[in-house]
């Protein structure tokens, strides 16, 4: 009992200081007055919660939710083909599980101005085409939806291929002979048997896309141009530009109600397939 | 004779580094139940994946029903496997896992079918579980229908029963071949059981370091095998002065037996009790070692004594 206080301890210092304190912080602001200059005074309201009622901002969520869900299906369109892939080589597959982790080696920041001098008017991709004759002016590839859904994809299609890899790496392959040996063609094979039985890593892969997703300013920012509002970065304005600490709070504790609502639901489904 | 409706001809595999199948050749006829004995590593398991489609031969044919099959993939030929493991699909219920096949050839009213082979493997009352909620004789039973509902040419057992325990492979093992007779499904089993190859099969083919050592019935196998190696694969022999000798059919007397038995004389060195019999070890005067079993009733010798041991002709293993 003793032991396992002591052992506990440092994990809990960590959640209390570093999410169960910030949490309460915000969730207090959220329920006060904003200052002039930024930050919060009393009275206490609920007037940031009432503001969230103007359509504009549920527009804004409902796009973010839209965007995330759209960056989760991509994903996952392109994950399970190589997660499969890797998870049935014969040869070389810590060297495929490392290309899927490369991108961890550097700054996201990094990787997504890197994509700035990609598709920018001047950068590689229209440059390249420029001088092949194919187009004439350069093609508008950045500051637009396209562009944040592209970001999105590359910077969280890692967490959606490890977790499908994972269970396809422990599917016994007996399983694979004894479908084609009942009759089922590959495809058939595929979607009876082999989906199916990687759904766990499917949920969990699309849980840490899509929730990141969700709150994602940094992409929709840079190669959004701040044409493409979502949810995190009208949080980040709030708190910035537009000082208004109670309602960027207001914000940020709606995003997580529903994120926690819908995860919730998610994994009480899944544990009902599984039981 | 009928047409076989399983031959394999020349049949050649080789794996990287090793061959694992030197040019094998079998004929297994309709209606049939044979098996591939023999120990790990013979090549028994790599012949039956040719059969189903999961390997392709090196060089030699495989013949489903007269025609060459080397190369169709295991959904495009008439056979069906029951997996060592089973293989069983988790996600599925018992009936989902033998409705499986039957959906997957566009079959439609199957649901007669089902019934008649979770019947007849004695699943009725467990087909809406999933396989974890199934104990392993079950799990068998279920892999069986999977593959029995589709009225296979052939139908494949590696090591079925090796994952059950000894109590119920036994009781298995009478009813895998009543099913193999009510179906009247050809059954091609592969086992490193010699017991369970002689109480099931109308023929057996034992193999070694992938050759066919021998084919026949398993009265021919045991009583007259042609070599050595499946003299003792079969069972322990006594090998006295160049011929074998069953230990079934070895009898140990203080002074040699007459009318026309055969004797030597020899020392017990030890005596083993089994239950319903007892295992005497005696060495030869030429220095090799014999075991009789005998009746309890015998069982009065004792270490050190000096004995016959005795046999008739009819008895004799004779191998080149």
């Amino acid at each position: 009992m003793k032991l396992r206080f002591w052992f506990l301890l440092p994990s809990r210092i960590w959640m209390v200081a570093l999410f169960a304190a910030p949490f309460a912080i915000v969730l207090a602001y959220s329920f006060l007055t904003r200052g002039t200059y930024g930050g919060v005074e009393k009275p206490w309201t609920i007037e940031a919660y009432q503001r969230l009622a103007d359509p504009l901002y549920l527009t804004i969520l409902l796009r973010s939710f839209l965007m995330a869900l759209a960056a989760t299906v991509l994903c996952l369109v392109f994950a399970f083909p190589a997660a499969l892939f890797i998870s049935r080589a014969t040869r070389h597959k810590n060297l495929y599980l490392q290309l899927v982790m490369l991108p961890f080696w550097t700054s996201f920041l990094v990787r997504t101005y890197a994509w700035l001098f990609l598709l920018r008017d001047t950068g590689l991709i229209n440059m390249t085409l420029q001088s092949l004759g194919i187009i004439h002016a350069p093609l508008q590839l950045l500051y637009n939806d396209g562009a944040v859904l592209l970001g999105l994809v590359y910077g969280y299609l890692p967490f959606m291929v490890l977790p499908i890899y994972a269970t396809l790496e422990r599917m016994d392959p007996s399983l694979i002979e004894a479908a084609a040996d009942l009759g089922a063609r590959p495809i058939a094979t595929l979607f009876r048997v082999i989906v199916p039985l990687s759904r766990p890593g499917i949920v969990a892969g699309s849980v840490l896309v899509f929730i990141p997703c969700l709150g994602a300013y940094l992409t929709p920012d840079l190669l959004g141009g701040g044409r493409t509002v979502l949810v995190g970065n009208l949080v980040q304005n709030q708190f910035t530009n537009a000082r208004d600490w109670p309602f960027g709070s207001a914000v940020s504790m709606l995003l997580m109600a529903l994120v926690t609502l819908l995860v919730w639901g998610l994994l009480r489904r899944e544990s009902e397939q599984l039981g | 004779m009928e047409k076989p409706i399983l031959e394999v001809r020349q049949l050649v595999k080789d794996f990287p580094g090793q061959r694992a199948l030197d040019g094998i050749s079998l004929s297994v006829p309709k209606g049939s139940f044979f098996s591939l004995l023999g120990p790990s590593g013979c090549g028994k398991t790599t012949t039956l994946r040719l059969v189903a489609g999961f390997e392709e031969p090196t060089s030699g044919d495989v013949l489903l029903n007269g025609e060459v099959v080397n190369h169709r993939k295991p959904y495009e030929r008439r056979v069906s496997t029951v997996f060592q493991n089973y293989a069983l699909f988790p996600h599925l219920t018992a009936r989902a896992n033998i409705e499986f096949g039957l959906r997957r050839q566009g079959i439609t009213a199957f649901d007669a079918r089902v019934e008649d082979v979770l019947k007849l493997v004695g699943l009725a009352a467990k087909e809406a579980r999933k396989p974890a909620q199934l104990s392993g004789g079950e799990r068998q039973r279920v892999a069986l229908a999977r593959s029995l509902v589709l009225a296979p040419d052939v139908l494949l057992l590696d090591e079925p029963l090796a994952a059950l325990d000894p109590k119920l492979r036994k009781q298995m093992r009478v009813e895998l071949k009543a099913i193999q007779r009510r179906a009247g499904i050809t059954f091609l089993l592969v086992t490193h059981d010699q017991e369970e190859a002689l109480s099931m099969s109308d023929q057996l083919a034992v193999m070694n370091e992938g050759r066919v050592e021998q084919v026949g019935t398993p009265e021919e196998v045991y009583f007259q095998p042609r070599t050595r190696f499946v003299a003792g694969f079969l069972g322990a022999v006594n090998w006295i002065g160049g011929v074998g000798v069953r230990p079934e059919a070895t009898r140990i007397a203080r002074i040699p037996e007459n009318h026309g038995a055969r004797s030597t004389p020899a020392m017990v060195t030890d005596s083993v009790f089994l239950g319903d019999c007892f295992q005497v070890l005696v060495r030869l005067d030429s220095g090799e070692e014999a075991v009789a079993q005998v009746h309890r009733s015998f069982a009065t010798f004792m270490p050190g004594e000096s004995v016959h041991i005795c046999w008739s002709p009819a008895d004799e293993i004779l191998v080149p």
